[in-house]
């Protein structure tokens, strides 16, 4: 007997590309039948088509595909079944026991032969010219089923018989079916003359994606696939470009223009996403070294082989003019740039970075890992700098990000990271979304939790913007607390109020896993009226019912998972919020199973991992405290050299110091700290002040602008290594093609580490992994071997955890018994009055990733060419504003133009832009306020005010000037 | 006060007035903590010098603290 899903046997590899037709049924419960004499057992619920599979008998299909429910159009699929009449379709019909199916006989074979000449009768017949030549489900099917001929011809004279294919009858008239392609979309297009109405597009687009932007209009022979309303193309209706209806697609009909225009591809690799900290897996399909396309990976188990337009299409930058594929070198920021040799380039930074340490100490210099390199790459970069610069002057991107999160986790639940992996979703009933905005910034996310509420799961939106969750098509939030900005501590606290004071906590939970004293302390303090959402009402601009509404909802409604982003964690109460947020968790007993959790949406591809790899000035590897002498004993016994038990310096404090005249070297890998940081005035004026600022990167971004070197950097396709995602997953990074700049970002770090005298010898980044688990606990367990044989791997993976770790806190908590902790509203010093009477808040849009230094070099500047500034009508009409009209947008910290967005999204006092482009520059505005554990800078609240103006400012001016100046290169010598 | 300065009271005073808000008695010990596990050394040598100097502008918290990290082991 064969039994089901035996990976690797039957022939299918573990990780086979087989399409099982429908998607796997979760049932306990199997069933035993029978298929072209085969017994086979599958769970209740399978479809006859899946199951045939399961035997690796596929069966003819062109409507069907496992990542969506069976649809039953396409007649391909038909078997016979022992007692039951007719041929039903095996997609739609559910196993039963003792059933015998038959999936071929003569009855079937010319039953398929008929449907697919009536499919090819109106298909054009231009295979060898055709994109998806080689690559075609209905050229597969027609072999499959043995399609010779088709016999649907018009009567010689007579008019040709109807098709939707031939752009001209055959005497010359236009052909009324026949429509043009629609290459709107700059990345694929949809030719409905090659369509065969399978649906397979309309539903990737609701099932998968949640978008609803596809169709099928017209009835019968009528029929088309439209994107929006009529006269809508793909680019101007809701689409959101995620590739998902293209992958779905059996034939030509909606294309890659990369396979148009290169081929197809002749091989795969399987590889990460390097965009936002979903950590999607891809398959890099390749001709040469080229990148034909990327696809998403099936088996990859953050994103389930769903994708979104930046990982999908937007990878063009790697290959980018813009790239710097050579050292440069300059004196003085003034300079033009050099043109060096690698060991020119090393040994200019090495020998000025020694200086600095032999004038003004050996605190004097720095670096700055990148979230955007791979872990193993950050962890050198915080090796060379606690071992060979000989200091903890570590930070990274997450400091402006997530370090809330990993201090107000580490303090009430033992570790700092989300406690659930994507798939808990799934099992979630209510669904509390709070400053995160993920159909934007964690698409991929969005979609799958999306699909989820369609299932009925209820959602609670505290955001102080209308995101697009809390209302799109199928999607409607129970609940929307609109705060004001900055006032999230007020409201998570008062949620905390009602269900303590309406008695709708978990007291079991609580009494058996966290400390009870410290729940009756919290709880005094809670039910304290002055919590009450009705008493901070007028300061959070919530209504009371709906808060009191929302907390009952999640106490009561099931498993409740909490997801969030940096618009909890960007104010300075960030890490008090990611605490109040633990508390709500631990207070409704949402821990330690599937579909529950607190679940922080990592903004960065690798910022999980850069953190878990020791970026931080005061820990190292595995969130150990560099002040422990035991820790600090297993490296160094390991690198041969003594490391300093003082924190060092965080980014802003490197800026301040940078300032004030003691810190002067910085090396700054893949990071863009003067576009992405706040109050730039501050970070230029820093970076000036430095004698050597070594910057590592893809492009001459703003930074640049102030280094004295540039060391080109390699992009994900260009090396192996590993990115941990928001779920903690560790995912395989593979080389596709070589590095152009001719080194692996850590083989860079490894020339300037040997240059200052590391004697470093890696030859593979693997070697470093070896070693991250050597000295890291919760990376015990994990080898490029293991990697290779699962896929991915969750951390904690160690002796207790061989598998990995889904779910944390499963029976009890990391630090043993979870803490509530008080958590006292603070309003922020950053304040409205009569200069700066409205609040700016900050984020992302779908198509433009962070600074948009990739993004920004790919064709998604179709969809956001500039930042705009969202006012609500209210304000825009008392300042004169009218849509699209220039904008001064002005703080205490600086100023800059942009256009004005009219949208009642923002509430009247709030107005909202996103940081994605340089020449606006929005961290201009933002203010040097940070969060008071972390020093996590306050993006999310500034006090402003807007004005009518006649275009960019003069700092906008000057800075475009500057810029322009400070990326002259001069020419190479002859 | 230098703009540096400020900016340290600043810190130092949000990170007290979150310790303030705790229940029992170990306020100053956890600000302590805090600044020892979080802050460069250079930084915690101006807070000193600061505190030398007056220690204008800082929360009495700050200044237990203070008085606890510099108090020989």
């Amino acid at each position: 007997m064969k039994d089901f899903i035996i990976p690797g046997l039957d022939g299918a590899p573990a990780f086979s590309d087989r399409d099982y037709g429908t998607p796997e049924s979760r049932s306990q419960k199997m069933v035993t039948l029978t298929i072209d004499g085969f017994e086979v057992s599958v769970p209740e619920g399978t479809s006859v088509m899946r199951a045939s599979n399961t035997l690796g008998i596929s069966i003819p299909k062109l409507c069907a595909t496992d990542n969506m429910e069976a649809w039953g159009s396409c007649r391909l699929c038909a078997v016979e079944i022992e007692g039951r009449r007719g041929t039903p379709a095996s997609c739609t019909t559910p196993v039963a026991p003792g059933m015998v199916v038959h999936t071929q006989s003569e009855k079937i074979r010319k039953l398929r032969k008929g449907v697919m000449e009536l499919y090819i009768s109106d298909h054009p017949l231009d295979c060898l010219t055709c994109a998806a030549n080689g690559d075609c489900e209905l050229q597969d099917m027609a072999g499959a089923v043995g399609l010779r001929d088709v016999r649907y011809e018009a009567p010689q004279g007579a008019p040709g018989v109807a098709n939707h294919f031939l752009r001209r009858e055959s005497d010359g008239t236009a052909n009324p079916q026949w429509l043009p392609k629609d290459d709107s979309n700059p990345y694929f297009t949809y030719d409905p003359a090659k369509c065969i109405v399978c649906s397979r597009c309309v539903r990737a687009c609701e099932e998968v994606q949640g978008t609803f932007a596809l169709t099928i209009e017209g009835r019968g022979f009528d029929s088309r696939v439209s994107a929006g309303m009529a006269g809508d193309s793909f680019l101007s209706s809701d689409c959101v470009s995620c590739g998902a209806c293209v992958q779905a697609c059996p034939t030509a009909t909606l294309q890659e223009k990369s396979v148009i225009e290169i081929g197809t591809p002749d091989r795969k690799v399987v590889t990460t996403c390097a965009y936002c900290g979903v950590g999607c897996s891809f398959e890099a399909e390749m001709r040469g070294d080229t990148v034909v396309r990327m696809t998403p990976w099936k088996h990859g188990k953050a994103n389930r082989g769903h994708s979104c337009v930046k990982g999908r299409f937007a990878w063009g930058y790697a290959t980018h003019n813009d790239r710097i594929l050579h050292p440069m070198i300059r004196e003085s920021i003034n300079d033009p740039w050099e043109v060096v040799t690698w060991d020119e380039a090393i040994t200019f930074a090495a020998t000025k970075l020694r200086d600095i340490q032999a004038k003004h100490g050996r605190r004097a210099i720095g670096g700055i890992t990148s979230s955007r390199c791979t872990n193993e790459e950050t962890f050198l970069v915080q090796k060379m700098i606690r071992s060979v610069f000989g200091n903890n002057n570590t930070d990274t991107c997450a400091r402006v990000c997530h370090s809330p999160t990993g201090y107000g986790l580490g303090r009430a639940f033992g570790t700092s990271a989300g406690t659930q992996d994507f798939d808990s979703v799934e099992h979630t009933d209510v669904v509390i979304v709070i400053g995160a905005n993920p159909t934007d910034g964690h698409p991929v996310f969005a979609s799958r939790l999306k699909k989820r509420l369609r299932q009925g799961a209820k959602l609670i939106v505290i955001d102080p913007r209308r995101t697009d969750l809390v209302r799109s098509p199928h999607i409607e939030a129970a609940h929307h607390l609109p705060l004001r900005p900055g006032t999230n501590v007020a409201v998570v606290t008062a949620l905390a109020h009602v269900i303590v004071t309406e008695g709708l906590y978990d007291e079991a939970f609580i009494r058996e896993r966290c400390d009870w004293d410290e729940f009756q302390h919290y709880a005094e303090f809670v039910s304290d009226a002055r919590h009450s959402p009705e008493a901070i009402a007028m300061l959070t601009g919530v209504d009371p019912n709906e808060l009191r509404a929302a907390a009952r909802l999640f106490a009561k409604g099931g498993n409740g998972a909490i997801y969030y982003g940096l618009g909890v964690t960007e104010h300075s109460q960030g890490s008090t919020t990611v605490m109040g947020i633990a508390n709500l968790a631990m207070l409704t007993g949402n821990i330690g199973r599937p579909g529950v959790g607190v679940n922080p949406l990592r903004g960065q591809n690798n910022v999980q991992g850069s953190c878990d790899m020791g970026s931080f000035p005061h820990e190292l590897p595995g969130y150990r405290h560099v002040s422990q002498d035991a820790t600090r004993e297993i490296f160094e016994k390991l690198w041969g050299s003594v490391l300093d038990k003082e924190p060092g310096l965080r980014i802003p404090n490197m800026l301040d110091a940078a300032v004030e005249g003691t810190f002067k070297g910085l090396y700054v890998q893949g990071e863009d700290i003067l576009q992405s940081d706040p109050d730039t005035r501050h970070v230029s004026a820093g970076l000036a002040a430095m004698d050597c600022v070594i910057v590592q990167d893809l492009f001459l971004n703003e930074t640049a602008n102030y280094a004295h070197v540039f060391l080109p950097g390699s992009t994900f396709l260009e090396k192996d290594g590993t990115f941990t995602n928001a779920e903690r997953r560790i995912n395989r990074v593979r080389r596709v093609m070589m590095p152009k700049n001719g080194y692996a970002d850590w083989e860079v770090t490894m020339l300037l580490a040997n240059a200052m005298g590391a004697g470093w010898t890696y030859t593979h980044p693997s070697q470093v992994m070896d070693e991250i688990a050597a000295t890291t606990p919760s990376f015990a367990g994990v080898s490029y071997e293991m990697l290779e044989e699962k896929g991915s791997v969750q951390w904690p993976c160690n002796e207790l955890h061989p598998e990995g770790t889904p779910i944390m806190h499963v029976d009890g908590f990391v630090r043993g018994k979870g803490r509530f902790i008080v958590t006292e509203y603070v309003a922020t010093d950053e304040r409205t009055g009569p200069r700066f009477p409205l609040l700016l808040t900050t984020g992302r849009i779908l198509s433009q990733y962070n600074v948009g230094a990739q993004t920004r070099r790919t064709a998604n500047v179709v969809w956001h060419d500039q930042d705009v500034l969202e006012i609500h009508p209210h304000d825009a009409e008392v300042r004169g504003i009218k849509e699209g009209d220039w904008v001064r947008l002005a703080s205490r910290a600086g100023e800059t133009s942009l256009r004005a967005l009219l949208t009642d999204r923002v509430s009247p006092g709030v107005v909202y832009t996103t940081f994605h482009h340089p020449d606006t520059q929005a961290n201009v505005i933002t203010t040097d306020f940070s969060d008071w554990a972390t020093n996590c800078p306050e993006y999310k609240v500034t006090a402003v005010q807007v004005a009518l103006t006649n275009g960019p400012s003069d700092w906008q001016e000057d800075y475009a000037q500057r810029a322009e100046r400070s990326r002259r290169v001069l020419p190479a010598a002859e | 006060m230098a703009a540096d300065i400020q900016k340290l009271v600043r810190m130092a005073n949000q990170i007290a007035t979150f310790f303030a808000s705790q229940p029992g008695d170990t306020q100053a010990a956890e600000v302590a903590g805090h600044l020892k596990s979080f802050w460069e050394p250079r930084m915690l040598q101006a807070l000193y010098a600061h505190v030398d100097a007056g220690g204008e502008g800082l929360s009495p918290l700050v200044l237990q603290a203070v008085g606890r990290l510099r108090q020989p082991a």
